[in-house]
């Protein structure tokens, strides 16, 4: 059964959203981790690089799968996870806490288009075989 | 041990190097290396020894059941391996001038007109030295089509969601975008999802049959009619072409273009990875693009035709004329066969398939395809088992070796959960075969019993499950000796002037 | 049958497991239109005999005679343990190394190969080899293509820069496959005195380039500045990829230690070191590169961890990067590589060692300098660069080259490869090579041969 926090939101791609003071906080979800097993590199986003929604901005590797990872929210990438560079199991052992990804600060984008946590836990269900 | 363990300081197989002295050697010292790189010094008994060593910690065709599905691991003929080695052969220059070159471009020239008939197209080049380097070919050719007649808003090319991983990545390195069609529940492409996805982008669809998912997909002249009709090219991925040889040919299921992959069909040798040979032949519409070189022939003499014979072709491939060697053992395993003996290829490619499939469905096993017949190849689904006994594919797979079979192919093709992708192709026995569906029904009563035995599988082999994640993690992807620093060492090179008068 | 074991026996009872009639009947879900095939266009099958005494007719007309072409195959001794073991069941008829714990044999000697190629290029890592020598520069090019764009997130077409001194096919290849990218493939002339390239000679072919293709030694067998060319290059941040002949690796600079920083990545064609000429092929290619660039390289990476015990073990690693998983955003769409040929090049390597090869290159190089003296001495034959080679060298003939090479092999010599067709600005030139293969009455034969053709 994977975590599905209430106070998050979620996109269709499986990344998490939080709403920080400066911005938000981005990541991906416990399903999404355990789906790719065991982290073995990250591709973090460019510092200040500028990605749409939807757009692929991160890879993350595990030994049998390379997923791109699709930004939830339009914007500016303002600070990256360095501690996940070295130590990517972060991601599989804390993925909504030490193992955050990047944090961005948007233009004009808002979370109303991003899956609720009962919507998320609903496509999570209907994926599995 | 690894070799550079048994080095010992300038070490070497003296009688292997030439024995005449190297005094007033000319280059200048400052373009000369100063350091020793890290080589083995050994004696030639000590690599012998240890390259033997190493060879019996492998499954190999000549010692082990491969019943790996999309590989054709069939016996590689040992007589075609002597033939192979005859000095006019092994010791010819590629660059020799064509009327001394006679002996290959003959063999060469009676392949490309044997995989001609065999195929049903109309033009074949040998050059492609692997399956993807055919399907690089192949997608190239197609988009040369295209431009060629203008059409340039083509920029979309269709693949099944259970294609090989070569087939979208050729496609994108020539340009392309990728576009999926989903299989239907009986593992033909599901025709409404693909007249939907032609249209006036669509440059071509890439397609194995039988395809993947072990199955001969029946619509295959509808799907042909669909995609011609919008315009595009069908392209033939040869992989799975031991299921049909002789007996159905591509050209006739309407592809414009395919490839083959002699180290599967033509038993050419597999070399622990490599070399392969994909050739690629074509329509006569398509065929001025195939790349060179080419052999030819005029009255009874053969002559290479390169870019300036052939202005239109994608190019060259390869340094030379490709694989020659493989294109050597490929002809000469045609010419053993015959036109009978490749027809028979597939007809027991095929009976071998469909009894294995009937032992393991008898034994309880469930096909992915309970309706369909077998090809040269089915897939079982453990997904049930995994459910109820908590073992996986990956699991059976490496308690086979144990019982030394080569497991399966695993989790390809993606779209089946815990799939096993078998092969046993022609050359097995009925023993063999029983052996291995003994061994799946022992394995599953210790998936009951044990189930220990198969999650800490293999136990018997020179190591036990090895730590994939710890590899990627700390990458270590070279030797690095505790007194050596790293790849620019401080140890120098011997003066050359030092051995001037030393044999060695 | 050749290789079907099947008895009528067989067949029968296996039928009836199946439930089927016929093995005709397999083949009922093809429709029947598509089954009617008819191979009378190919031969009849013959015995293994029959085939042995064939090809050994078609062997003699592939005459060998004294071969001193080389153009980017050479000819060289090679140890007779090293295709003997190559070719043991176990290497020849084992598989890509999916199932780690039953390929150790396989993937130990790939981690050795790794090792042995990177520090013979002076570099950090080295994969476990590409189809051949051109089709490996065109993969080089391309992943020096993607660190390009990586850097700086660029959108502009990156421009690379091929001396027209690097091998034709490889410059035919590189065409080929990378063209079909958005990419500026430029061409630079060489100095028409010396054979090499030169910094003038870049700068005039493209002032803005990002990457920098550098053969050593060049295919007409001149020695590269290599130095000046990487440090020029780097001082510019553009990327330096080395093409070069492993065997001179072993005694000449290699890309690692080009310049100041080095060059970035290193290429070429395995063949020298230990596989046959064989008609062309099978050879190999070779790719290493700088740590950093790791992973961005194409093709199979061997890599050291542990199993359950802890016991020493091997296995792919960064597959993620490969077709089969990452499909359309693969590195690369190779799958299949040049395994047995990393095989019998390792033995190869090993049997010599960093001083044996050393030796075959100087006593290489000794032997062409030799043969140079001596076909100096024809009349109208002429030396056409200055700048230092290495075992090959370009001649200038008094007559058409063709005619040449036609009048050589009567008297059972392989004089060269012609240089014309390439480099029509040449003229009538040959390039030749010698190596340690050749004795002095070989020599001498070519001597006696070109004095009575050309006189």
């Amino acid at each position: 059964m994977s975590s599905i926090p209430k106070t998050l939101r979620y996109s269709k791609t499986h990344e998490w959203v939080r709403k920080e003071d400066d911005g938000y906080t981005i990541g991906i979800t416990d399903h999404a981790q355990s789906m790719l097993g065991d982290l073995v590199y990250i591709e973090l986003p460019e510092l200040e690089g500028h990605y749409e929604n939807g757009q692929e901005c991160a890879v993350v590797e595990s030994v049998k799968a390379a997923a791109d990872v699709y930004c939830p929210i339009a914007g500016e990438v303002f600070e990256i996870n360095e501690a996940i560079i070295d130590n990517p199991q972060l991601v599989n052992e804390d993925p909504y806490g030490k193992g955050w990804l990047f944090k961005v600060r948007t233009f004009d984008g808002d979370m109303k288009d991003l899956l609720k946590p009962d919507e998320y836990t609903q496509q999570v269900a209907s994926e599995a075989h | 041990m690894i070799i550079f363990e048994h080095s010992r300081k300038n070490r070497s197989a003296r009688a292997q190097q030439p024995s005449e002295s190297v005094e007033n050697f000319d280059l200048p010292a400052s373009m000369l290396r100063q350091d020793k790189p890290l080589l083995p010094e050994v004696s030639e008994m000590d690599a012998v020894r240890h390259y033997t060593r190493l060879s019996r910690k492998n499954f190999s065709i000549d010692t082990h059941f491969y019943p790996l599905g999309s590989c054709t691991m069939k016996y590689n003929p040992r007589g075609i391996n002597r033939i192979s080695q005859f000095h006019g052969f092994l010791g010819h220059h590629p660059l020799s001038l064509d009327e001394n070159s006679q002996g290959f471009m003959v063999c060469a020239y009676e392949l490309q007109e044997i995989i001609k008939a065999v195929t049903g197209m109309h033009s074949v080049s040998l050059t492609p030295m692997a399956g993807a380097q055919g399907e690089l070919a192949g997608v190239a050719m197609i988009r040369a089509y295209h431009q060629e007649r203008g059409d340039t808003a083509r920029d979309e090319i269709l693949v099944p969601d259970a294609a090989h991983g070569t087939n979208p990545a050729s496609a994108v390195q020539c340009g392309f975008k990728v576009r999926e069609i989903p299989s239907n529940a009986e593992g033909d492409v599901d025709l409404a999802a693909l007249k939907a996805a032609v249209g006036p982008r669509t440059a071509g669809i890439m397609l194995t049959n039988p395809s993947t998912l072990g199955v001969f997909d029946r619509n295959i002249q509808e799907i042909a009619k669909t995609v011609h009709q919008a315009g595009g090219l069908l392209y033939y991925d040869g992989a799975n072409l031991n299921a049909i040889l002789g007996k159905v040919r591509p050209g006739d299921m309407g592809f414009d273009v395919i490839h083959l992959n002699l180290h599967k069909t033509f038993a050419t040798p597999h070399g622990g990875g490599g070399p392969g040979c994909g050739p690629v032949a074509a329509s006569a519409r398509v065929a001025p693009y195939l790349p060179v070189p080419m052999v030819a022939k005029l009255g009874e003499h053969y002559h290479w035709l390169t870019q300036k014979e052939c202005p239109r072709s994608i190019g060259r491939l390869s340094t030379f004329m490709g694989n020659a060697g493989i294109i050597l053992r490929a002809h000469m395993y045609a010419r053993l066969l015959g036109r009978e003996g490749l027809k028979r290829v597939s007809e027991y490619a095929t009976l071998n398939a469909n009894y294995l499939l009937a032992r393991l469905k008898a034994a309880g096993f469930t096909p992915a395809y309970p309706t369909r017949l077998a090809t040269h190849e089915f897939i079982i689904t453990l997904k049930s088992e995994a459910k109820t006994l908590h073992i996986n594919a990956l699991d059976v797979a490496k308690r086979l070796l144990d019982y030394g079979f080569h497991a399966p192919t695993m989790y390809f093709p993606l779209l089946v959960p815990e799939c096993l992708l078998i092969e046993p192709t022609e050359t097995e026995s009925k023993e063999t075969l029983d052996a291995f569906a003994d061994a799946m029904i022992q394995i599953l009563k210790e998936a009951e019993t044990q189930p220990e035995l198969l999650k800490k599988a293999p136990h018997t082999l020179p190591v036990k499950r090895l730590d994939e994640v710890k590899a990627a993690r700390e990458l270590d992807l070279v030797y690095k000796p505790k007194n050596h620093a790293a790849s620019n060492s401080d140890a120098p090179m011997e003066s050359p002037l030092l051995h001037a008068s030393d044999g060695g | 049958m050749p290789f079907i074991p099947h008895t009528e026996e067989d067949v029968h009872a296996m039928l009836a497991t199946i439930g089927a009639a016929s093995i005709e009947d397999l083949f009922a879900e093809i429709p029947k239109e598509l089954r009617q095939v008819d191979l009378s266009a190919v031969p009849a099958g013959i015995s293994e005999m029959e085939l042995f005494r064939l090809m050994h007719d078609r062997a003699k007309l592939n005459n060998s005679l004294r071969c001193f072409i080389g153009a980017g195959a050479y000819e060289h001794h090679i140890p007779g343990a090293v295709w003997e073991v190559a070719t043991r069941g176990e290497f020849m008829t084992a598989y890509t190394p999916y199932q780690a714990e039953a390929s150790q044999g396989s993937l130990q000697l790939m981690y050795e190969f790794q090792t042995m190629m990177a520090s013979l290029m002076g570099l950090d890592v080295s994969n476990a080899s590409l189809y051949d020598g051109a089709s490996g520069l065109a993969e080089a090019l391309l992943m020096a293509m993607r660190l390009v764009h990586g850097k700086s997130g660029q959108s502009t077409e990156p421009v690379i820069l091929l001396p027209k001194a690097l091998h034709p096919h490889y410059r035919e290849v590189a065409r080929a496959i990378v063209g079909t990218h958005a990419v500026k493939l430029v061409e630079v002339d060489y100095d028409a005195k010396t054979g090499r390239t030169t910094i003038p000679h870049l700068e005039k072919a493209a002032p803005e380039a990002h990457i920098l293709v550098i053969p050593q030694p060049n295919f007409f067998g001149v020695l590269e500045d290599v130095d000046a060319l990487t440090d020029w290059a780097k001082q510019k941040k553009m990327l330096v990829i080395g093409v070069v002949n492993p065997l001179a690796m072993a005694l000449l600079k290699p890309p690692g230690q080009w310049g100041k920083t080095g060059a970035d990545l290193a290429c070429g064609e395995g063949q020298p070191l230990g596989i046959p000429l064989s008609c062309g092929g099978p050879y190999y290619g070779f790719l290493c590169c700088k740590q950093e660039y790791i992973r961005q390289m194409p093709g199979r990476i061997v890599g050291r961890t542990k199993d359950l015990d802890g016991k020493e073990g091997f296995v792919l690693t960064l597959q993620a990067r490969e077709q089969h998983i990452r499909r359309a955003k693969a590195t690369s769409n190779i799958c299949t590589n040049q395994g047995l040929m990393v095989i019998a090049s390792t033995i190869h390597m090993s049997l010599l060692g960093p001083n044996g090869l050393r030796k075959v290159a100087m006593v290489a190089h000794n032997r062409a300098k030799a043969l140079l003296d001596l076909l100096r001495t024809v009349p109208g034959v002429e030396l056409v660069f200055s700048a230092p080679y290495f075992h090959e060298f370009v001649l200038r003939l008094p007559r058409s080259v063709e005619s040449v090479l036609q009048d050589l092999i009567k008297r059972h010599i392989q004089g060269g490869y012609n240089l014309q067709p390439a480099y029509p600005e040449l003229g009538e030139c040959l390039l030749v090579c010698a190596t340690e293969t050749k004795q002095q009455n070989d020599l001498e034969a070519y001597l006696k041969a070109l004095k009575e053709v050309l006189s």
